[in-house]
């Protein structure tokens, strides 16, 4: 099996305070600690796990800039076997439909059988998976938290929907899936593993090498452009007990009593 | 002015859910006109004629294909009925996010992911209000909706419009569905596993986050639930990590919660977590980031580690 998988490299929310730069133009990106999109490190371990079972072949692809690279080689050091990053000054202020225009190009150079994305990325878009199957009329399932090999033709996918219920769906190769965390549990990736891809050559494509035209993608390509960013006034928001620690506890105390929440 | 604008409802067991009257108040703050209802499915007349008096029309496509709802042969359908410059809302549930995008792409419109706010259309843009990081900044962005748009608006960011004012007629557009193979093919569902708890049915939850940081600090967590008399819950990343099963999971892809009292500890507080916890219990949010969304909808808030916190508060409620 041919595997592609998505990688975006985004803010490591876990590991940062997001804020807003001081124009309101974008969030204040000095010193963020940047990683691999979490849903998108799922995919990548469930495509390795299927490398090992059936055979074949893992390439990760990243559109981004040369920053980027950083999270291809990661997933490399993971187990992958390919990295491509997709890099152009002309790529910048891509909405979805635009990163998912490049990533076609980039399916369109290999061959797979399976191409993988995350269910969605750190603005929560959920957006790319589903673009990117329609544009190559794949069929397409999200939310995926379980894949089963059936044979050559077609697979088995677990989608999860609401409640925590899981709808089964057999879906014919090749075919492009959007990754639920939870699916597996991603390896742990150790500075050897690091070292060992740190001089591997991960090709970059620009325009011109993807054959996209320049207004197909970037901020000309763009119908959903992002004006700024803020953060909302709020209506209340929770009253902040303030004080030291025995003080805060006593007041929680209280309130707790007060509401039912001690036994 | 651009296109007519649907309302994608989605439904179950025959009932709509709440985000169909939702979208009556989301389609109005995009423009003052007349709203169309997409019905889809098998044997749907009865959810028809509940929304009917909301919308001006309601386009049913009612088909024995469709007894379970299949992204691509609706997405199929839907190409041969709708008008290429509409603007469809649909909710951004587990079923928006599998049709949605790709359909934007078919019918070559904008796509929207994930709209909390509109405000106002100038022209042919449409500015739409979206958060990221998962709720911490807000974000206003411009929507060109000159060839038709595709936005998907989250559950519960509308309130729902329940005047019904509009008494709509149904439309049977059926006949023009045309063909509905599909490369993915319905099998069944899996119900989620019953746990050892029921965390629906309790009054009092400690409900722990990704902020715990490591599975043996679970402990903290317990110790404090049973000062209390309460059972631990907790949010996605905990049941991902494997720490705690999946019964005892807060939000849309887990339970629906009702308690009383509600204590998220180190919890950022998404929409999908806060999705599950209805009933407006008492929420006490402990977070070492004063700007942690949770604190938004939080009565009351302390900004604390909670391996640090949690302690001191079992301690004190022990010795009483
Ligand atoms: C389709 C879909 C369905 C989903 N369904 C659900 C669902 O049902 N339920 C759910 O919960 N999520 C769900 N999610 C995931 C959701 O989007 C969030 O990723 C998740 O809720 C985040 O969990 P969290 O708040 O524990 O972690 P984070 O967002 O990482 O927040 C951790 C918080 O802990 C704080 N913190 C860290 N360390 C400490 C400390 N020592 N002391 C105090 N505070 C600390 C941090 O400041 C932060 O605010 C779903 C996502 C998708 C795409
Ligand atoms: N810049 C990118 N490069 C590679 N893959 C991406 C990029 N942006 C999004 N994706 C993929 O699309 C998925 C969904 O992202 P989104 O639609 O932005 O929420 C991610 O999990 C990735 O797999």
């Amino acid at each position: 099996m041919e595997i592609l998988v998505c990688v975006k490299r985004v803010p490591d929310t876990a590991e940062n305070e997001i804020e807003v730069n001081s124009d309101g133009t974008d969030i204040e990106r000095d010193d963020l600690v940047y990683s691999v999109n979490e849903w998108d490190n799922y995919a990548v371990e469930e495509a390795i796990q299927i490398k090992d079972n059936v055979g074949g072949s893992v390439t990760v692809v990243s559109v981004g800039d040369e920053e980027s690279e950083e999270v291809v080689r990661r997933e490399m050091a993971m187990g992958a076997d390919n990295g491509i990053l997709l890099s152009d000054d002309a790529f910048e202020g891509s909405d979805g439909k635009g990163i998912a225009t490049l990533l076609k190009a980039a399916v369109e150079k290999g061959k797979y059988d399976l191409i993988l994305t995350g269910a969605q990325a750190d603005d929560g878009a959920a957006q790319v998976g589903g673009m990117l199957a329609a544009m190559l009329d794949l069929p397409y399932a999200s939310l995926v938290n379980k894949v089963e090999m059936v044979d050559d033709k077609k697979i088995k996918v677990g989608r999860e929907i609401e409640g925590g219920n899981q709808e089964m769906n057999e879906i014919d190769l090749p075919c492009v899936l959007s990754i639920q965390t939870g699916i597996n549990e991603p390896r742990y990736v150790g500075i050897r593993g690091i070292r060992k891809v740190a001089s591997v050559e991960i090709p970059v494509h620009g325009a011109g090498d993807l054959g996209v035209g320049a207004d197909a993608v970037g901020a000309a390509g763009a119908k959903v452009k992002c004006l700024d960013y803020y953060v909302p006034e709020l209506g209340e928001g929770a009253e902040m007990l303030e004080g030291s620690t025995d003080e805060i506890v006593e007041k929680l105390i209280e309130l707790l009593k007060a509401k039912g929440g001690l036994k | 002015m651009a296109g007519q604008i649907f309302a994608y409802i989605g439904y179950k067991d025959g009932v709509p859910d709440d985000s169909a009257l939702e979208l009556v108040a989301a389609a109005k703050k995009i423009a003052d006109a007349p709203v169309n209802a997409l019905v889809v499915g098998s044997g749907v007349d009865a959810v028809c004629s509940e929304v009917a008096s909301s919308y001006q029309e309601v386009w049913k496509i009612d088909s024995d294909a469709l007894a379970y709802p299949n992204a691509e042969m609706i997405r199929k359908a839907l190409l041969n009925i709708l008008p290429q410059d509409c603007i469809l809302l649909v909710p951004h549930d587990t079923f928006g996010m599998d049709l949605a995008p790709g359909l934007s792409i078919k019918l070559d419109s904008a796509f929207v992911p994930d709209a909390v706010d509109f405000e106002g259309l100038d022209g042919d843009t449409l500015k739409v209000v979206r958060q990221e990081y998962g709720g911490a900044v807000s974000t206003h962005v411009n929507c060109d909706i000159s060839a038709g748009a595709v936005i998907n608006v989250r559950p519960g960011a509308f309130q729902a419009d329940e005047s019904k004012a509009a008494g709509g007629s149904v439309v049977d557009k059926s006949g023009d569905a045309g063909d509905m193979s599909a490369g993915r093919r319905y099998l069944e569902i899996v119900e989620a596993e019953v746990g050892d708890v029921d965390i629906t049915k309790e009054d009092v939850l400690v409900s722990i986050g990704r902020g715990i940081e490591d599975e043996d600090n679970l402990e903290i967590a317990d110790d404090l639930a049973e000062a209390m008399g309460a059972v631990v819950s907790c949010s996605r990343p905990i049941v991902d990590a494997k720490w705690l099963e999946k019964s005892r999971q807060v939000g849309t892809s887990g339970q629906t919660v009702k308690p009383k009292v509600y204590l998220a500890c180190g919890i950022s507080g998404s929409f999908q977590h806060l999705g599950g916890l209805k009933g407006n219990p008492f929420v006490v949010a402990i977070n070492k980031n004063p700007k942690a969304p949770i604190f938004q909808v939080a009565d009351v808030g302390i900004e604390a580690d909670i391996l640090d916190f949690l302690p001191e508060l079992t301690d004190a409620i022990n010795e009483q």
